[in-house]
């Protein structure tokens, strides 16, 4: 059982390693168009590198 | 021919009437885009592709949930040359008013209610962890030290994402109402309140993950809620196109231009050609033509001179004008329009939705239900206050509407976003049930069922000299019917001819030379044709005549929503204010039975009103401004979205493409959601007929809870996603 003293603080760590993610993608705006994301995977026309902000 | 002379939906009716009312474009501002046909991987790249291609654009974004493309460009790059590169690769577009501050407005909203989902999912999860291994036998120090992480990680995720029930119930309570967030707030509170005393006492339940739960699936509902609104309210907010009324006012030689609000009787007003007239008045100078369809439904163009009435709303044609106010502001026939869609409005009876009788009915009886197990249980158990407020509170929380939170948002987000895609846009919250009610259809004719734009119908029978000068001439004047047959002829491929010294005479037509001989397009008389019976336009060669013939073109779509909504049993209707052999050649050729024509506004209303003193649920279809009123009076309503903003604002859904046949898909979508949303309630009242049982005898666990609260969220969620 002394197991667990390891492995609750580390579920919860990953736990908010997880929301910590998912805070990031919330205020970049990772869920503002999900549908065309969906469908931009197929489209052939490939960049050398993401684009950026600012750009 | 029908409607000839409806000024192009333009990108930006107001910047007719005010040129200086376009400011949005000053600095390189993002432009916004509505395109209603996009769907694929391929039309993304092929949109953004020709986006950037045009010269000033810098870059170009399309959203694909939205149907929408931002531009990045320079300031002089307008909308309307977007619109019309867009058409060119076969999109159709239209502008969007970038009412940046109310979408960031609603961003926020959204972001913050998925920051709080986030937030009690991870909770929940955590939890349900240490749960798990509490039902599944762990005791003593071990379930007492997993039951205090649970209450530790528990207790701030709640205070946290429970804020929205809290402050909706507090403010509910504080206008003495109760509404559904009344006992979801009160039923949080308890039952951490209880299981922490549970926990802190060694007691052997808490109801953590319960509690997380109920926050969990209560906040997924009310996101849906919130994007489904959100969505429609800002589309139609931008949707709305500017419209600044200003008037140019002529006064000592000069022309300033001024708010309508700042004229008073009595002032002189130009009216420019393609404007709107601003005011009722008096024309004392000047030859044009006025369109009046968009006041009367009248589909042929007046030709006014000095002397002649006109009134606010009307579209001048061809020539300047210089008008003498009669009516300004309040009086004008506008203004009066627009009172009489207030009064229609208000005289709409308030709607009770399915999901406002169900909180009504239900709200009441959670705390007296579960303050019933409480005094029981006291009575029982001989004053056991531990065991009955236990028993209560796991009452309180399995009665908790969790279920009902989502019955109606998981539906009305998946009929909303089904009728999207098909380009209908919902504007009002309650439109989709009142849609499933509806028996009775109306539609209008000129720019409903037809696209209110002429289209030339006998080019085979002119010989080709003729229309290429035809073509010249017509491209010298801003006249509808000349831009149609310009629009026409060269996509026929056709070059226009050498016409010299080319000259509009307002009221009349356009002249010019072509080697050597004079030639007009024009009026009959004025050409010197004899009046053919259709409307058309005349082109006189030296000595030969030759005449043009329009129609009106059906909209797309149009004769499969007449046969869709009669195959639904649905009573139809043409309502126009055009004259009676168009409407009955209409109503003859989408074999419509019942038809009406030259219906004033009110008139319009009027009929609309004495179907619904018959019992009869009537959905409006229009887009004029003489359907405004009858568009507000109907018990619910359709406007496509080349439509005058007054008439989309009165609707209740807006058609974004130019395909009129999702009206029928939106009745059938409609009557499906209801019967989904019925279909949810009853299986949440099941659920609860089922485990309010349990809890009242005092047998129900939080294992209990937990199954019962998530199975019925998810048999709900499950039942709203089979509508097809």
């Amino acid at each position: 059982m002394e197991v667990l003293a390891i492995l609750i603080p580390v579920s919860l760590f990953l736990g908010l390693l997880g929301l910590g993610a998912f805070f990031w993608t919330l205020r970049k705006g990772q869920y503002d168009d999900p549908e065309g994301d969906a469908r931009r995977i197929l489209n052939t026309d490939y960049d050398d590198r993401p684009k950026r902000d600012d750009e | 021919m029908t409607e000839a002379l409806r000024p192009p939906p333009s990108a930006c009716p107001g910047c007719a009437v005010a040129p200086a009312a376009a400011p949005v474009e000053d600095k390189g501002a993002r432009l916004l885009l509505s395109l209603p046909t996009i769907h694929c991987a391929g039309c993304i790249s092929t949109v953004e592709k020709g986006l950037a291609r045009h010269p000033g654009v810098r870059s170009a974004r399309v959203n694909l949930t939205l149907k929408r493309a931002s531009i990045d460009a320079e300031p002089t790059v307008s909308a309307a040359d977007l619109i019309a590169t867009l058409d060119g690769i076969g999109y159709e577009a239209h502008e969007l008013d970038p009412g940046v501050l109310s979408q960031t407005e609603t961003d926020r909203q959204g972001r913050d209610l998925l920051m709080r989902i986030g937030v009690a999912g991870f909770a929940m999860m955590n939890v349900m962890i240490l749960s798990i291994a509490v039902w599944a036998g762990a005791e003593d120090a071990t379930r007492d030290l997993f039951h205090l992480i649970s209450a530790v990680i528990a207790i701030p995720t709640v205070a946290f994402a429970g804020q929205p029930f809290f402050r909706s119930a507090l403010k509910a309570l504080r206008a003495r109402r109760l509404n559904m967030d009344g006992p979801i707030a009160l039923a949080l509170i308890l039952t951490v309140a209880i299981s922490l005393f549970e926990t802190l006492q060694s007691g052997q339940h808490a109801y953590f993950e319960a509690v997380l739960m109920l926050t969990f699936f209560l906040l997924v509902g009310r996101y849906l809620d919130h994007r489904a609104r959100a969505l429609a309210r800002s589309a139609a907010q931008e949707l709305a196109a500017l419209e600044v009324p200003r008037a140019l006012r002529i006064a000592g030689g000069t022309q300033t231009e001024v708010p309508i609000a700042q004229l008073a009787v009595g002032d002189l007003v130009l009216v420019r050609p393609g404007a709107r007239v601003p005011v009722d008045g008096e024309v004392t100078e000047g030859r044009s033509e006025i369109d009046r369809s968009l006041l009367t439904g009248e589909t042929l163009p007046v030709v006014t001179a000095p002397g002649a009435q006109l009134s606010a709303g009307e579209v001048n044609l061809t020539g300047p004008l210089t008008v003498r106010v009669t009516a300004a502001g309040r009086d004008s026939s506008l203004h009066r329009m627009a009172d009489l869609v207030a009064a229609a409005e208000s005289a709409r009876t308030r709607y009770t939705t399915l999901a406002d009788r169900a909180a009504r009915a239900y709200a009441p009886t959670i705390p007296l239900l579960s303050l019933g197990a409480f005094v029981v249980w006291m009575w029982i158990s001989g004053g056991d206050l531990r065991l009955s407020v236990n028993i209560a509170v796991a009452t309180l929380i399995i009665t908790c509407p969790c279920a009902l939170g989502l019955a109606v948002p998981a539906v009305v987000t998946a009929a909303s976003g089904r009728l999207f895609r098909k380009g209908l846009l919902i504007k009002d919250g309650t439109a989709l049930e009142r849609l499933a009610e509806v028996d009775t259809v109306v539609f209008d004719k000129t720019g409903t069922l037809t696209m209110g734009t002429p289209v030339p119908d006998n080019l085979d029978a002119h010989p080709e000299p003729a229309l290429r000068v035809a073509l010249a001439l017509s491209e010298a004047s801003s006249h509808p019917l000349a831009r149609a047959l310009a629009t026409a002829l060269r996509a026929r491929g056709l070059a226009p001819a050498q016409v010299d010294d080319l000259r509009e005479a307002p009221g009349y037509g356009v002249q010019g030379t072509w080697q050597g001989q004079p030639v007009k397009l024009g009026r009959a008389g004025w050409v010197g044709a004899t009046h053919a019976a259709t409307t058309g336009a005349y082109l006189s060669l030296g000595e030969d005549t030759h005449s043009f013939t329009f129609t009106d073109a059906l909209r797309p779509g149009a004769e499969e929503v007449v046969a869709a909504l009669q195959a639904q049993g649905k009573t139809l209707w043409l309502l126009s204010g055009d004259v009676a052999p168009a409407v009955e050649a209409m109503a003859h050729r989408l074999n419509i039975p019942h038809h009406r024509a030259g219906a004033l506004p009110t008139e319009k209303a009027a009929h609309i009103e004495a179907l619904q003193a018959q019992g009869h649920k009537v959905l409006m279809v229009g887009d004029g401004l003489n359907d405004t009123v009858a568009l507000s009076a109907a018990h619910v309503s359709i406007s496509p979205a080349s439509a005058l903003d007054a008439a989309r604002a009165a609707s209740d859904m807006v058609l974004l493409g130019r395909d009129i046949a999702p009206v029928a898909d939106a009745l059938r979508i409609s009557q499906t959601s209801v019967r989904r949303i019925r279909e949810n309630f009853w299986q949440s009242g099941l659920y609860n007929a089922v485990f309010v049982p349990i809890a009242l005898v005092g047998w129900c666990t939080p294992l209990w809870a937990a199954l019962a609260m998530s199975i019925s969220s998810i048999t709900v969620s499950l039942n709203a996603l089979r509508l097809k």
